[in-house]
């Protein structure tokens, strides 16, 4: 009887040494769902949902505080990615889906305030004070955060066009009419 | 010789459709009213403009040069002068616009000054670097850049070299003939090649159906005294794909995703030989090709056509038959519809089709899949066409690359053999395209979100630079009283935003810096107030024009649209003073 007791004590010291070494050496550093979920949203930091940038909305969800359909750069797409990856329903986009958008300062009119410098999250402006500005196309994200703070109204949001490096073969579809 | 040849799995027979177009010999088309240059015209960069609108340029002249390793130069195809670089339809499936160099030839078709090259006295590198200000690309119709295909790997030497003249589509002749007539320069080209790339042996793959041009690479490669072997490789579609003619004629199979050099075999096109020899031979850039025109047409040919020909005008050459209802550019399997005939003719151009409803009757519609695995049995790589198509068609695109989708070369044997009649490469060609974008957007997202972190950490280190320069600022000041009673109310966030700063004088410095701010705000306020007021009067100051003979009918909207702006004017004037008060 003491010896079975013995061995089980041995026992359940040595498995809890052993899980709790290993609670030490193989720490996970953050929350790696958020991880995930941050790599699905579009990075645009545009505010939308609500959340001051992607990394916190990704929080949000993460903690289940927040809804997987505020984000409208990700579009449905990426609400039907955010619910196969929770194992949550799919709902409808709680905003508009717009097409890609590009910001464009009418240069005649900017005055050189550097106000839009300051609000753009990825540093996508050129420009210095009582100077022109300009939006670097190829990495402004679209978030639209310029477009408020101009005093002038001189930013305007154009969506991309289609062009040979962004052309897409279509799926394909028949007509109904000829196949019958 | 080859002691035996080996076979490819899979592969089709469709109707050739050579015939026509051989009878004549190449024939030089005429010059276009006005060429039409894409700068962009092979794999890789853009070509960057070297040339300026109203400039007078010779033939061969280079309008565009390289970007990067992998990119091609891009010349005048005469002489003339660029009246435009604009947008213009491209030779491509979407039809949209690409940059384009407008050439109005002066009739004179004056070259530039050539300069032949004794390769042999070069350094490869300067060899390649020739080739790619000359222009030339794999003509077989991928436009790959030759030059970043000779280099040759240190760790594995080249073996064979492949030249493929095998030429499978049906209707293309370009090659047979471009063999038949100029077979010496091919194997001229080939040998520069060869030294470039160090092989051991150089093979010549031609199918079998092209017994005169087979005849004349023989008779060339020994009047030359080569040691080429010249095989003919059965007819079999995709023959002169450059993994199966690499199987055919070395029995040597190119894994997934990995290259022929990796098996010491490099493969390049007859065509392709041939414009790299008279690049260094001769000091003549790539400025034209020779394009199949056949089809639906009176006199099928092949034309040797100068680049940036509108397609029009080279279709015009073999005079349309009525009943045609499409064009195509590349072969019946592998080409596209062209969508607007004004697009140029490119290196890519080797075939230009028109097509009737007999010679190509429009598809039966498409059936359920029945997974007969015909598809597969007909893959020339040995996937599986049928799986394929159910993910691309559920859009399941992690699966299509997990069933190797990005091996698939699109020839088109699955669509040509399936009882159901389904658009199998379409689907293959869709889900590609939407890998491709999903790879750029996952890019994308990936910079800015590096750049939208590299800003923060940006900010909190000015941020906590500026504090530690309080500090230090407050430091060398003498300590006022103030400074006990602030100590102790300081918060001890405060002290853990800034660097060192846990001195008194430091938080008692923030308070009293305090002041001046709000007066700083209201001057930028008054700045920008007084900027806008500005921009609003810069508006206002625009005086209409042509406003001399007005009728009495406009006089009367333009008061209309004035009393409105007025109304506008005095709401807009009138909210802020209201939020104001």
């Amino acid at each position: 009887m003491i010896s079975t007791l013995a061995i089980m004590a041995l026992g359940a010291i040595v498995l809890g040494a052993a899980l709790g070494y290993a609670s030490i050496r193989f720490k996970v550093e953050g929350n790696p769902l958020v991880e995930k979920i941050d790599a699905i949203l579009p990075q645009t930091q545009c505010g939308q949902c609500g959340y001051p940038g992607c990394k916190p909305y990704a929080e949000a969800i993460g903690s289940g505080e927040a809804e997987i359909n505020l984000c409208p750069p990700g579009g449905m797409d990426g609400v039907r990615k955010l619910a196969d990856l929770l194992g949550r329903e799919v709902k409808p986009l709680d905003a508009e889906e717009k097409p890609k958008q590009v910001a464009i300062i009418i240069e005649q009119t900017c005055i050189g305030c550097t106000l839009c410098i300051q609000a753009c999250p990825v540093d996508a402006i050129v420009g210095a004070a009582k100077q022109m500005h300009t939006v670097v196309g190829s990495l402004c994200t679209g978030c639209e955060l310029c477009v408020k703070p101009c005093p002038v109204e001189c930013i305007v949001m154009e969506p991309i066009a289609e062009n040979l490096d962004n052309w897409k073969w279509k799926y394909p579809v028949f007509e109904i009419r000829r196949a019958a | 010789m080859l002691s035996r040849l080996f076979k490819f799995n899979g592969g089709v027979k469709p109707q050739t459709h050579k015939a026509p177009s051989v009878e004549l010999p190449i024939g030089q088309a005429p010059l276009p009213e006005r060429c039409y240059v894409p700068l962009h015209q092979s794999i890789g960069g853009a070509a960057n403009p070297a040339v300026s609108v109203g400039q007078s340029v010779l033939k061969g002249q280079v309008l565009g040069n390289a970007d990067g390793w992998v990119s091609a130069a891009v010349h005048a195809p005469t002489s003339g002068t660029v009246v435009a670089i604009e947008a213009h339809v491209a030779a491509h499936p979407s039809g949209l616009p690409t940059l384009t160099a407008v050439i109005v030839p002066d009739g004179r078709d004056e070259w530039i000054d050539r300069q032949p090259i004794d390769h042999r006295h070069l350094a490869p590198e300067q060899v390649r670097e020739l080739l790619r200000d000359a222009g030339v690309v794999g003509l077989g119709g991928a436009v790959f850049p030759s030059h970043a295909k000779l280099t040759a790997a240190k760790s594995i030497p080249v073996e064979h070299l492949v030249i493929n003249g095998a030429e499978c589509e049906p209707f293309m002749t370009c090659d047979d003939m471009l063999m038949r007539e100029r077979a010496e320069d091919i194997v001229r080209g080939s040998a520069i090649f060869r030294e470039l790339l160090g092989a051991r042996q150089v093979l010549i793959g031609i199918e079998d159906n092209k017994p005169e041009a087979v005849a004349a690479m023989r008779e060339a490669v020994s009047r030359l005294g080569e040691d080429y072997e010249v095989v003919a490789v059965p007819t079999r579609y995709p023959a002169g794909g450059a993994k199966q003619l690499i199987r055919v004629l070395t029995g040597k199979e190119v894994p997934a995703s990995r290259r022929s050099t990796d098996l010491a075999v490099q493969c390049f096109n007859v065509a392709t030989a041939y414009t790299a020899y008279r690049a260094l031979a001769y000091g003549e850039p790539v400025i034209s090709r020779i394009v199949t025109v056949t089809g639906n047409v009176e006199q099928a040919r092949n034309w040797e056509v100068r680049l940036g020909t509108p397609m029009r005008e080279v279709i015009a050459l073999a005079q349309p038959k009525p009943g045609t209802h499409q064009y195509l550019m590349g072969g019946p399997m592998m080409g596209f519809e062209i969508p607007d005939l004004a697009a140029p003719v490119v290196k890519a151009t080797n075939c230009l089709i028109a097509g009737s409803p007999a010679l190509f009757p429009p598809p039966p519609p498409e059936m359920p899949c029945i997974r007969c695995g015909a598809c597969a049995e007909a893959c020339p790589h040995e996937l599986q066409p049928f799986e394929l198509y159910w993910f691309a068609r559920a859009r399941n695109f992690g699966k299509t690359q997990e069933y190797f989708i990005f091996d698939c070369i699109e020839c088109g044997c699955c669509s040509y053999v399936c009882p159901s009649h389904i658009p199998l490469v379409q689907y293959f060609r869709f889900a590609k395209s939407e890998i491709w974008a999903r790879e750029r957007e996952k890019q994308a997202a990936d910079a800015a979100k590096a750049r939208f972190e590299s800003r923060n950490a940006r900010e909190q280190r000015e941020a906590a630079e500026k504090a530690e320069r309080l500090a230090k600022a407050a430091a060398n000041r003498p300590a006022r009283p103030v400074a006990e009673k602030a100590d102790s109310s300081a918060p001890p966030s405060t002290a853990a935003d800034g660097v060192g700063m846990t001195t008194s004088p430091a938080v008692a410095n923030v308070d009293t810096e305090a002041d001046p701010a709000p007066e700083a705000t209201a001057i930028k306020q008054a700045t920008i107030a007084a900027a806008m007021a500005r921009a609003r009067a810069q508006r206002e100051a625009v005086q209409p024009k042509n406003t001399a003979a007005l009728t009495d009918e406009q006089q009367r909207q333009i008061a209309a649209i004035d009393a409105r702006r007025a109304a506008v004017a005095g709401q807009a004037d009138s909210a802020p003073g209201a939020g104001d008060g």
